[in-house]
Formats: structure tokens, C-alpha cells, sequence
């Protein structure tokens, strides 16, 4: 069953990331959704993720297809203007892609290329706008298109933004012109979880609560600091802590399982950033009853 | 060179429609290109509700329109809506200095050379020709926020602050915090379309040869 037969007929759905390589070199790379074949339900592939120039999201997700394996491509507007992005959703359609993430994206300055005009000639709920409208068979300019591409769209929301009601307002925009589903930033606190979808629930568009394995309790603090709208309780970090590093992995299971089970009570799936840590999600998948 | 034009004129007149107006006129740089009669067409129409008028020169000169402000703060108390017709870095000075009214330019800035720098201030006019002002609470989006977002936050900002310029605050928070103060978040819900760069008129498009 695909990921969108799956949304709509309201299962649980489980999704992770994959990260293209900097270079050509895929082999890894496909090894680790080989290895989650069967046990998720879609694989977002990032758009030059954190803007680190690297092989782009629609080659990745092409060969994901290829492979029979499900893609959902993430596409941001921090590089292309509304002509390439356009052009770009038309790429996917014909290679096979049928779902696509949409994003603001990183600007160019927190990557490796900081000298790099930044684009975002649209914006998250614009391009959001101009995908269905490429759905409905016509450009963002109201020309008949010889053939259209349906996509299922998602859209993104960080259930710890601060001031909540100001990503609220975003979020009924995204819906507004066409989200179907929507991806969260990390989770960590599951109480203030449960507080936001008590909030959207009145949307009636499935949630997938994000997960980060923690890998250290260095990590932890560097998003307490850094990261909007992520918060790590203590909890957690004093665990990291006094884990040996040989235990680490372990532990940052059993605190991602114990999310897990939380975040299945309170919405429709979970999507999962492993961020380097492909080889646990296995694991982590057992360790939540999910596998 | 200062280009401006006035926005359309229904625009206008539904906003201003039945309430007090205090209009500003900045003639700081009028000798260019500052469309006065059609101003004083429009404005012709809803005089009645004119409850007071200040001419200046450089409404972007923060200290100078503080002080104007002081001289006309009865009138400007009583009046519903801030009429401004200046260029944008002027309308973002009176947002910034009456931050509890709705200012609302009538103006979109097409073209600002020569004239950015003229007066110190901590405003920017993107010059962009289809000013967001009136839908920002007069905080502009545009050379505020990194990526010129309209439709909201990118979610990347960290305790208020931006997170390509973590000095500053984050331009969409500032947005929301102006228009909840006023009561007007309503503003938020439209979804803006992607902009006209059509609008801009380029250094390219006015040079008449090297």
C-alpha cells in the first residue's frame, strides 16, 4: 500500500530521511533505506539539507523509485526561482515521484556555501499553492499544462515555536492551499505535544511527529541552545550523560521507543531524522512496537 | 532619485472609508518624482474626515517627526487611521513611533537611489513597488527578515532572535507582536501571493546610455 493509501485511510505511518552524499558516491546511501525496506512507509529525501551543497533530492528520490522504494521528495526555495521550481516538480512526476514535502528552506548562510544568493522567490505556502495549482493542470500563471502532476503534499510544522499562534497561522495557510499531511521538528516533550495537537486536531490533517535520536548529551544541549522550538528535558540529557559511550546508542533508543509510544497516542505517524544514525532505526522501530 | 506612485485609489479609499485620517506628506524629496495632484485628488474625497495634516520634509528623520508628532499628538490621538504618503522608510518611522495606531501607507516606493543615507535611520525601503507595510503593522518583511518571507515566519528563529543575523530580532515576531497589540492578526491570514518583480524599476530599465 502506498504512503498516501496509507494517510488516507488513517494508519499509523512511519517515515525516515535520507541524506544524499556530497559527491556521487550512492552505494551507502542506498543501503540504509535498503535496509528499512518493508519497515517504513516513505523515505524523505532532503533538499540540501542545512544548505550543504551535495547531490539534489530528485536524482535520490528517482533512484528510490527505481528500487521500489517510496520517496518523498523535499523540495525548499532557498535555489530556484518559480520557473526552475515549477520545472522541477514536472521532473519529479515524470521520474516516478509522487510525494512531495515543501519547505522555506535553510538560508544560504548557514551552509558551506555562505556567499550564495538566496533565492526564495516563493515561500513555503506560495510553492505549497503553485504545486496544486500544477496539480489542477495548470502553472502558477493560469497556462493549460499537456498533462499534470498529482502529487500528495506535505508541509512542515514545529510544535514548539514560540509564539505558538503565529505558527498556527502558518500552518492553516499551508493547509489552505493544499497540505495534506504534515511533518514535526524533533519532539521531545511529549506534554507539550499532547498541548499542540489538542490545538490542531480541528484541522483533520494527519501529523507525523519527528524524531531525533539523541546521540549524546552534548547534542542535546546544542539544541536546547540552538534549535527553534526544541526543548530536551533534563531527563534525558542526565541519561546521555551517564551513559559510557560504548551504552550511548542503547540509551538513546530507549528514550526515542519511549517518544515513540507517546507520539502514537497523540497522532498519525512518526517520521524519523536519524541524522548519520540509519543503522539504529531498525532497532529503534522494534523497540516501539512498530516493527 | 525618489519614484513613488500612490496606491490604487479604491485600495485607498476603502481603508480610510468613514474614519478619521491624520495624514503625513513627506516632501523631502519631492522635487523628483512625488505624484502631488493625484494626492490631492484623492484626498479631496474624504476631506471631511481630514482631522489634521502635517507637511515635512524627510519624514524619515526619526528626532524631527518625534517632534511633530508631540505638536499634533491631540489630533493624532484622535484619529483612527495614519495616512501616510512618503516613501516606505518613512511609513516604517511612524509605525515605529505610534505603535499602538494604524498607519497605512498610501504609496508604493518604486525606485530610491541617491536619496538612501540622505538622514540616518534604522529603516530600509526595499523598494520593491507593492508595499507590504499595511499588512506588517509597518514593520517591513521584506528588508527585515533574511529571506523576505511573506507569509509568516520561516520558524528558524531561536528565543526571538533571527537565525542568519542572531543579533536581530526575529522580523516576523516583531510583525506578529505589532499587529496583536493592535488587535489586528486577522492580517495574517490572508496568503500572500509570490511578488511582482516586474514592479521594480532597474537601474537597466532607467539608464538612457552610458
Amino acid at each position: 500500500m502506498s504512503f498516501a493509501e496509507k494517510l488516507n485511510k488513517g494508519s499509523f505511518v512511519v517515515t525516515s530521511e535520507i541524506g544524499p552524499p556530497k559527491g556521487t558516491e550512492v552505494e551507502k546511501m542506498l543501503e540504509e533505506a535498503e535496509v528499512l525496506r518493508g519497515m517504513v512507509d516513505g523515505f524523505n529525501v532532503t533538499d540540501l539539507q542545512s544548505s550543504v551543497m551535495r547531490l539534489g533530492s530528485l536524482a535520490v528520490c528517482h533512484l528510490l523509485v527505481e528500487r521500489g522504494l517510496e520517496p518523498i521528495f523535499q523540495i525548499t526555495c532557498r535555489d530556484r526561482n518559480r520557473l526552475a521550481l515549477q520545472s522541477d516538480l514536472l521532473s519529479a512526476y515524470v521520474l516516478g515521484i509522487r510525494n512531495v514535502l515543501v519547505l522555506t528552506g535553510d538560508h544560504p548562510i548557514l551552509g558551506d556555501h555562505p556567499e550564495a544568493k538566496p533565492v526564495f522567490d516563493l515561500d513555503s505556502v506560495s510553492l505549497l499553492k503553485v504545486a496544486s495549482t500544477l496539480g489542477e493542470g495548470e502553472d502558477m500563471k493560469g497556462n493549460k499544462l499537456d498533462g499534470k502532476p498529482e502529487f500528495l503534499l506535505g508541509a512542515v510544522v514545529n510544535p514548539g515555536a514560540d509564539p505558538l499562534e503565529l505558527q498556527l497561522m502558518k500552518m492553516e495557510k499551508k493547509i489552505e492551499v493544499g497540505a495534506k499531511f504534515f511533518q514535526t521538528q524533533a519532539i521531545y516533550d511529549l506534554r507539550k505535544f499532547e498541548e499542540f495537537m489538542k490545538k490542531v486536531e480541528k484541522y483533520k490533517v494527519p501529523i507525523l511527529g519527528g524524531i531525533v535520536l539523541l546521540k549524546s548529551a552534548g547534542m542535546a544541549k546544542y539544541m536546547n541552545e540552538k534549535v527553534a522550538g526544541v526543548s530536551v528535558p533534563e531527563r534525558y540529557i542526565k541519561m546521555m550523560a551517564e551513559a559510557k559511550k560504548k551504552e550511548r546508542p542503547r540509551i538513546s533508543i530507549q528514550i526515542g521507543a519511549e517518544l515513540i509510544k507517546g507520539i502514537k497516542q497523540l497522532c498519525q505517524g512518526v517520521h524519523i531524522m536519524p541524522l548519520g544514525w540509519e543503522r539504529y532505526v531498525p532497532r529503534l522501530l522494534e523497540a516501539s512496537g512498530l516493527a | 532619485m525618489l519614484v513613488m506612485q500612490v496606491k490604487p485609489e479604491e485600495e485607498i479609499l476603502s481603508r480610510v472609508w468613514g474614519r478619521r485620517v491624520f495624514i503625513f506628506e513627506c516632501f523631502g524629496c519631492r522635487e523628483v518624482h512625488f505624484p502631488e495632484e493625484k494626492i490631492e485628488t484623492l484626498v479631496e474625497k474624504f476631506k471631511e474626515k481630514v482631522i489634521g495634516k502635517l507637511s515635512c520634509d524627510y519624514l524619515c528623520r526619526r528626532e524631527f517627526v518625534q517632534d511633530y508628532i508631540n505638536e499634533y499628538c491631540q489630533e493624532i490621538e484622535r484619529a483612527e487611521i495614519i495616512l501616510i504618503f512618503s516613501c516606505g522608510v518613512g511609513t516604517q518611522v511612524v509605525s515605529s513611533l505610534l505603535e499602538d495606531k494604524i498607519v497605512y501607507t498610501a504609496c508604493d516606493t518604486l525606485y530610491l537611489n541617491g536619496f538612501q543615507g540622505l538622514t540616518v535611520q534604522d529603516f530600509n525601503c526595499n523598494q520593491c513597488g507593492e508595499c507590504y507595510l499595511n499588512y506588517t503593522g509597518g514593520i517591513c518583511p521584506l528588508t527585515n527578515c533574511p529571506k523576505g518571507l511573506l507569509n509568516g515566519p520561516c520558524g528558524g528563529a531561536k528565543n526571538g532572535k533571527c537565525e542568519v543575523n542572531p543579533e536581530a530580532d526575529c522580523a516576523w515576531e516583531l510583525i506578529y507582536n505589532r499587529l496583536k497589540k493592535q488587535g489586528r492578526l486577522n492580517l495574517l491570514k490572508r496568503v500572500f501571493p509570490p511578488r511582482n518583480y516586474q514592479k521594480i524599476i532597474t537601474e537597466s530599465l532607467l539608464r538612457k546610455g552610458v
